[in-house]
Formats: C-alpha cells, sequence, structure tokens
C-alpha cells in the first residue's frame, strides 16, 4: 500500500443477522495524503454507512462489518486494518489520526459547555497539555479556520453562533488532533449557500496548507466539482462509478452518473432558465404586493417591555401574473418565508397591501405548499380525509362531485389509484409532496405559493415534482411564488427573480437578466457562491463579514433607498 | 379497532393487564346486574364470619352475607366511580388543554395557575374537602375525583397541543380556513388521542385507590352498600378472626390496579410509533 488509506470490497450490515442485511455491498478505494475524495450518492445509497465504517462509528449505530479490509497507515507509518481494529486501537485513532465532521454542527456540541472549553478539551485529551496551553491552542485553531475576533468567540456558548460559526468550530475541533484523514458528512448541507462557499473555501485552504486526505460525502454532485480529486458515486450500497474528477464529470461511464449529471438541476448562470410564458400583453395579474412589512415585536427587561422590532419584510413590492412564477431567492433569516407566510394570512403585517386578482372559486385564491410533506400532512387522516378538509373549510359538502374531484387530481399528480384510503405514511416523500401539491389545488386557485417546496426531496426526484409543476402550470395557467433558497432550482422554474436580501428587495427582475446580468452586490456575492460543474478546481474565497442585524429600536425606518433601472423590468436597489 | 385489540393482546405484559381488566369488568358487571351467588345485603345470621367453602367461595362476613357477592357489587360501584370520574376529568382535561394551548395568553395563565394550585393539593386531601362540601355519596364521589385528576389531564394534553398548533398541517389547514373547531378536533385531539388513551388507563388505577381511600373513612360509598374500600375498613377490627374478610378486597384491589398499570405500559408501547416498529 502506498497511500494513506486503501479500503477492499468493505460490507457493512446492520442488526441482529448483518449478513442479511447488508447495506454496503463491497467498496474498494484509495485515498493519498492531501488527496479529497467525493462520494456522492443519494439518501440511502450507503454513502454515509461507508465513510463512518473507516473511523468505526457504524458500530454505535447497530452496525457490524461483515467483510473486507480498511488499511490505515497512520502517522508513525505503521499500517493497521481498522476493520479488525479493537476499541481501545480505535479510541487512539479517532480524532488524533481520523477526524470527523458533521452534517449539522448545532447537535454535533454540547450546548451547555462554551464552544472554548470543547476546543480546549480536545487539546487537552490529544496533546496533553495543561489548561493555560490548549486556551491558547484554542485561540489560534479559531483563528485557524477564519474566525474573526476569535479570543471572545470562546467564551460563547453554541446557541450564540450562526451555523456556518459553528460548523467552523466543528471544522477546528476536527483538526486539533492534526488528523492525517478527515472525513466531511455532508458538511454544508444545513448551511446557507454563501456560507457553505466559505466552508468549501476553508477545506480546500486547509488541503492546501497541510497534507490531510479527505472524504467529502454529499448527495450534490455540483457541490464537489470545485475541490474534489476524485469522485465515487454510490448507488444502493454499490459502487456505480469512480475516477478522477474531471473524467466522471465530463465522460460519465455508468447511466446512474448521467443520470444524476443531467436530472440534477445545476446553476448554469441563467442560461437555463425558462423562455416560455414571457409576460405579454393581455396577461391577468393574479397578485399584487404593495410596500409589505412584517415586523415582531422584541421584549426585553424584567417587565418585558417592548424594546425593539426584528423587521422581517420592509416594503416588499411585487407583481405576479396568471400562468408566471416569480422565484423569491434569499438566504436564510432573510424573510422570503415570512412575506409568503403574511401572503397566506399566517402572519399580520405591519403595513401593505395584498391584492388578488380576482377571488377564486371559493374565495380563497392563495394555496401554499409547504417545505416538508411529512410535517403538513397530519399523519391520522386518510388521504381522502386531507383532500376534503380544503373544501369543508370553505362550507362545502363531500359529495359525488367532490370524490370526483378527488380521484382527478390524485391522478393528475401521478399517484397511484386507491390512494385515497391510505395514510400519509405509505408514501414516499415525493408522493407526499404530490399530495400537498393536489390538496392545494382542489379549491381551485390562482396561485399557488411553494415554499422551499422541492428542498426536503432527493434530487432526482425533486426534479420529477418541478416537471409535474411546469405541467400544471400550464394546465390549470397557474401563478407560482416560488420561495428558495436553491438558485438551481429556481434558474429552473422561475420566468422572474427576486432577490431578498435582509427582509428587502435588493433586484428583480427576468430570471436570464438577473442571473446573467447581476447587478447588486449582493446577488453577485449569491451567484459567486452557488457551486457549478463548470466550476472546476477554483476555490471559493472566505469572507467573514457577518449579515446585519435586523433588530430595530421601536418606530425606527428605513431610509428610502431608490431604484435603479437595469433594463426592461429589470430593477435593483442602488448602492451607496 | 379489532386489530388494536390483537396488539394488546400480542403484547406480553398488555395480555394480563387485558385478560385482568376484562375479569374485573364482568364481575362488576355481574354484580350490576345482580347476578350474583347471594343477595349482596342479605343476612345470614346462622353462617356468620364463616371461612371460604364451596357454599361461600370467599366466605362470609360478621353480618353472615356472601363475600364474593358483595365484592362483585363493590367492584361495580368502585369502577363505576372511577370510570365515570376519570371520564370526566379526561373530557374536562381535554377542553381545557386545548383551549389553554390554542389561545395562549392570559387564559393559558388563568388555566394553568389554577391548575396548579389543585395540584399543589394531597389528592385525598382535595377529595376530602370537596366531600365536606357537598356531603358523602357516590356522586360527591365521582365529582372529587374528577376534580382531582382535572389538572393531570389538562397537562398531559396542552404540551403537546403547544407543539401540535406550530405544526406545519395546522398553517396548511389555516390557510384554507378551517374553522377553530376542525383544526382542534381534526388535527390537534385527533393526534392526541394516543397520550390520552395511556393517561386515562392509568388514571383509572389511580383513581380506584382514591376511591377505595374515600369509601375506607367513610366519604364514598355508604353502608349498607359495598364498595372496596368500604369492605376494607369493615374487616379492619376483624383481621386476626377473619382474614379473608381483608385480604379479598386488597388482593382484589391491588389486582385491578396492576392490571390497569400493565395495560397502560402496553398501550404506550403500542401507540408510540417507535416502540410499535421494535415490537413488530
Amino acid at each position: 500500500m502506498t497511500g494513506l488509506l486503501s479500503v477492499r470490497d468493505l460490507r457493512v450490515g446492520f442488526g441482529a443477522h448483518p449478513e442479511d442485511n447488508e447495506v454496503v455491498h463491497g467498496v474498494s478505494f484509495d485515498l493519498g495524503p492531501g488527496e479529497t475524495l467525493a462520494i456522492v450518492g443519494e439518501s440511502g445509497s450507503g454513502k454515509s454507512v461507508t465513510a463512518m465504517a473507516i473511523n468505526r462509528l457504524v458500530d454505535f449505530g447497530g452496525g457490524r462489518i461483515t467483510g473486507g479490509q480498511i488499511e490505515f497507515a497512520a502517522g508513525d507509518g505503521s499500517v493497521s486494518d481498522l476493520a479488525r481494529a479493537e476499541e481501545n486501537m480505535l479510541e487512539t485513532i479517532r480524532g488524533r489520526e481520523i477526524g470527523m465532521i458533521f452534517q449539522e454542527p448545532m447537535t454535533s456540541l454540547n450546548p451547555v459547555l462554551t464552544v472554548g472549553t470543547q476546543i480546549e478539551e480536545v487539546f487537552r485529551l490529544q496533546h496533553g497539555m495543561t489548561r493555560a496551553d490548549a486556551r491558547i491552542a484554542a485561540r489560534e485553531a479559531l483563528e485557524r479556520v477564519r474566525i474573526p475576533d476569535a479570543a471572545r468567540r470562546l467564551t460563547y456558548a453554541p446557541h450564540q453562533l450562526s451555523g456556518g460559526m459553528l460548523q467552523r468550530v466543528m471544522i477546528a475541533i476536527a483538526l486539533a488532533g492534526n488528523p492525517r484523514l478527515l472525513i466531511a458528512d455532508e458538511p454544508t448541507t444545513a448551511l446557507d449557500v454563501t456560507i457553505q462557499a466559505q466552508i468549501l473555501g476553508l477545506l480546500a485552504e486547509l488541503k492546501r496548507d497541510t497534507d490531510t486526505g479527505m472524504i467529502f460525502i454529499t448527495h450534490d454532485i455540483g457541490l464537489v466539482a470545485g475541490f474534489a480529486d476524485r469522485v465515487m458515486v454510490m448507488q444502493e450500497g454499490r459502487v456505480v462509478e469512480q475516477g478522477p474528477l474531471d473524467r466522471v464529470l465530463d465522460a460519465p461511464e455508468h447511466p446512474y452518473t448521467r443520470h444524476l449529471l443531467e436530472a440534477v438541476p445545476h446553476f448554469s448562470d441563467g442560461k437555463s432558465a425558462r423562455r416560455d410564458g414571457a409576460r405579454g400583453g393581455g396577461a391577468r395579474t393574479a397578485l399584487d404586493v404593495e410596500g409589505l412589512s412584517v415586523r415582531f415585536p422584541v421584549r426585553s427587561g424584567l417587565l418585558k417591555r417592548h424594546s425593539g422590532n426584528v423587521h422581517a419584510v420592509e416594503g416588499v413590492s411585487f407583481d405576479l401574473m396568471r400562468g408566471e412564477t416569480l422565484g423569491i431567492v434569499g438566504e436564510s433569516g432573510s424573510g422570503k418565508s415570512t412575506t409568503a407566510r403574511a401572503i397566506l394570512g399566517l402572519e399580520t403585517p405591519a403595513r401593505g397591501r395584498i391584492e388578488t386578482g380576482d377571488a377564486g372559486e371559493a374565495g380563497r385564491p392563495v394555496q401554499m405548499v409547504f417545505q416538508n410533506p411529512n410535517a403538513s400532512l397530519n399523519p391520522r387522516l386518510t388521504v381522502e380525509q386531507i383532500l376534503a378538509e380544503p373544501y369543508i373549510a370553505v362550507g362545502r359538502r363531500i359529495d359525488a362531485d367532490a370524490r370526483a374531484r378527488m380521484a382527478g387530481l390524485l391522478e393528475r399528480v401521478e399517484l397511484p389509484q386507491g390512494s385515497l384510503a391510505r395514510y400519509p405514511h405509505e408514501f414516499s416523500g415525493g408522493q407526499r409532496q404530490r399530495l400537498c401539491i393536489a390538496r392545494a389545488l382542489m379549491l381551485n386557485p390562482s396561485v399557488l405559493v411553494l415554499d422551499e417546496a422541492v428542498s426536503a426531496l432527493d434530487v432526482s426526484v425533486q426534479a420529477r415534482v418541478l416537471d409535474l409543476l411546469v405541467d400544471l402550470q400550464k394546465e390549470f395557467h397557474l401563478a407560482y411564488l416560488f420561495v428558495t433558497h436553491d438558485m438551481a432550482v429556481v434558474e429552473r422554474i422561475a420566468h422572474r427573480i427576486a432577490v431578498v436580501f435582509a427582509g428587502q428587495i435588493v433586484e428583480i427582475g427576468p430570471t436570464a437578466e438577473v442571473l446573467a446580468n447581476p447587478r447588486h452586490s449582493y446577488t453577485r456575492q449569491l451567484i459567486a457562491a452557488v457551486p457549478s460543474l463548470e466550476r472546476r478546481h477554483s476555490a471559493f474565497s472566505v469572507d467573514t463579514s457577518a449579515i446585519p442585524s435586523l433588530v430595530r429600536p421601536v418606530g425606527w425606518e428605513p431610509a428610502p433607498v431608490p431604484w435603479a433601472e437595469a433594463g426592461a423590468d429589470h430593477r435593483f436597489r442602488a448602492e451607496g | 379497532m379489532m386489530e388494536f385489540l390483537r396488539d394488546i393482546a400480542r403484547h406480553p405484559s398488555g395480555r394480563i393487564g387485558l385478560i385482568i381488566v376484562v375479569a374485573f369488568v364482568l364481575a362488576g358487571a355481574l354484580g350490576e346486574a345482580g347476578v350474583t351467588p347471594y343477595g349482596p345485603l342479605v343476612q345470614d345470621r346462622i353462617a356468620r364470619l364463616q371461612a371460604p367453602s364451596a357454599a361461600h367461595w370467599f366466605g362470609t362476613d360478621l353480618f353472615g352475607r356472601d363475600v364474593l357477592s358483595r365484592l362483585m357489587v363493590g367492584i361495580s360501584q368502585s369502577f363505576i366511580v372511577s370510570f365515570s370520574s376519570v371520564g370526566v376529568a379526561s373530557a374536562a382535561g381535554t377542553l381545557l388543554g386545548l383551549s389553554a394551548a390554542w389561545y395562549g395568553g392570559l387564559w393559558d395563565g388563568i388555566v394553568m395557575r389554577f391548575m396548579d394550585v389543585l395540584l399543589a393539593f394531597p389528592a385525598i386531601l382535595l377529595a376530602l374537602l370537596i366531600i365536606a362540601i357537598f356531603g358523602p355519596s357516590g356522586w360527591t364521589s365521582i365529582l372529587a375525583i374528577a376534580i382531582v385528576y382535572t389538572p393531570i389531564f389538562t397537562r398531559v394534553v396542552r404540551g403537546p397541543a403547544l407543539s401540535l398548533k406550530h405544526r406545519d398541517f395546522v398553517d396548511a389547514a389555516r390557510t384554507f380556513g378551517s374553522s377553530r373547531r376542525y383544526i382542534m378536533s381534526r388535527h390537534l385531539a385527533l393526534n392526541l388521542v394516543a397520550p390520552l388513551t395511556v393517561q386515562i388507563t392509568l388514571a383509572l388505577a389511580w383513581a380506584l385507590v382514591t376511591e377505595a381511600g374515600l369509601s375506607f373513612l367513610g366519604l364514598g360509598t355508604q353502608p349498607p352498600n359495598a364498595s372496596l374500600g368500604l369492605m376494607l375498613s369493615d374487616a379492619r377490627n376483624l383481621m386476626e378472626m377473619a382474614p379473608w374478610l381483608l385480604l379479598v378486597p386488597a388482593i382484589a384491589l391491588m389486582l385491578a390496579v396492576l392490571g390497569f398499570n400493565l395495560l397502560g405500559d402496553a398501550l404506550r408501547d403500542i401507540l408510540d410509533p417507535k416502540t410499535r416498529r421494535a415490537l413488530a
């Protein structure tokens, strides 16, 4: 063995009879020092189990290695087979030789200890440092992962730091042992796209500076183009293809790799924007929002005095035509979901006007599809009861006509016959989201608000639901308000895009125009952060600027920011 | 429903619990219908304080009344009181808990602080107070026990209702314009069936003990009628002479409580989707 890690015919099973419940069926790969291997696959492909088998964390999840070798070259030059190693030996390997970063930084840290204490603990345990030395080392570790003002941040509890900061802390902890191998399991999936770019930039930088080998697990094949050396594609516990990055992306051999590359929406700077249904004469307005503001009161002190407001949405205006999709893009906390909820009446606007083009069949022209189909369907109701609810809500009876409409809609969203008597848990995630779409269409609305409606779905399911949405839009002449953080998805479905930052729309215009020719600095930043297949071997820059606070004193009013025109129907906020 | 019973029958402790509870309900039903070996109030001066025999399975008491017959009537009396009081308590607790969770704010504060005050009293003391006000009878026992257990149901309902209220399907229902009544009954109450069922089963066991305690103190069922607590109270002074008088109602009470607890444990396992999978 010449490299750092050599995995041969690895097999992992679960449960009392691991041989019968095998989820990883013979995986082999090699990794050299300083090399990055990306393992790509959808949920259930065995990618995480494979990685967890390497440091044997899989043992704690009820898994057992049933066959194969994992040869790992430790720092002192000795090579050992981790598949057969004893727990005592593994404890010296984990952290010191193999570091790991998980998907959820929030749940990976102990909430009652300060960040500093938790990093110091690693240094004291693994390097036998004294308390004072560990404190200095912890500060240096935070500086290494580019956390500004590191000395002060050491005293923070995890809940006082943002998700991106916490993930950097996790990386600092993983790097504290100077591991020769770093396993990153979807480390950026829970983060915003600009934060994701920063974390990726950081990992690429650390890889350059040290000689750490890295295994990067992701469901997004576009994400790895920027920094992986080799790609391994997994499906149902088997490796379907592996090879150098450029070879796999440019000349994929296996049909599943081709499917992943094609079916998954990839961002392409507005080149794959929709060309149909541009605004022409005679289009009817479906939704008109003017100066919408939503504020949440902040109460503080002993008497719960109203001390300020969170200006979640501030002066948002747009209009939406029948048959048109407006994509609202922004990061978490930008106010995009609050805007959607205010339009549905789930939040009370502080001011502003929301008008719909027509009253709709039942006085409810706007309907909504939520992000998580598991949470938005009552688990104790049958599909028939779920679909009947909008009808009952507007005082209609469930008669033969209603049943015919239910059956018709279920067929239209491609759910199997006989679904009416079944319960939500009997369906897959994609099917449940189709069910939510059918429910939203029961009252024949003119506007459908889709709040991250495909974000919780697996990538290939996502593509099929998007196709369905486009078909339904054409058939029923629906207007979509598509709220999302995913630039690649919005590029496919939106005719127009509104970019939201800190509660305000900073740029709005036709999709192709905004994405190809962004004018506002935040839009540019957002687009620059999106990973894409075309962006090879280019590290993202690490930006440490913070997002402004949205909490303002009572009575504060934003200074009006003038709009600047950037062509027909393309406007952006002028920047000082 | 049949499938639900089958699940209980398959659960190891649920099976035992179900058998015990069904046996008690049958015995009580027969007692209530008057199908007893002897009349529960019929005194036989010749056959006083007889030990268990073929004629009197559980012996006779000081007045020569058949203990088995009195036990059956006593079970029916105790079960009627505990079932009615738990029924009232769970209904009131569900309504209060749901409304406190839904409306929040001042209403939530008033309801929950009042429940805290009720919870602060020891159960039997609170029941004593209520009976002192209304006078002892079967009906006041039901009222007293219902008031004692209402705060527990209010708490059991309010917690999950608070989290259900923020679930997406409730938001979705609000976007259709569903009425509050519909949301509370369909989306909240229906999802509370599982914790409520478990709580009701366990509360039935506690209510039985509370009822027996009240009757023992002479505040529940009044002589010459039979109830488990009253039988224990009567047997107190004859313990050495006729131990069966004490043992029979005591063991019956213990078995009934055990049955409900086993059933409650089984229901908790069966209704919780996490353990349900493990059992299957």
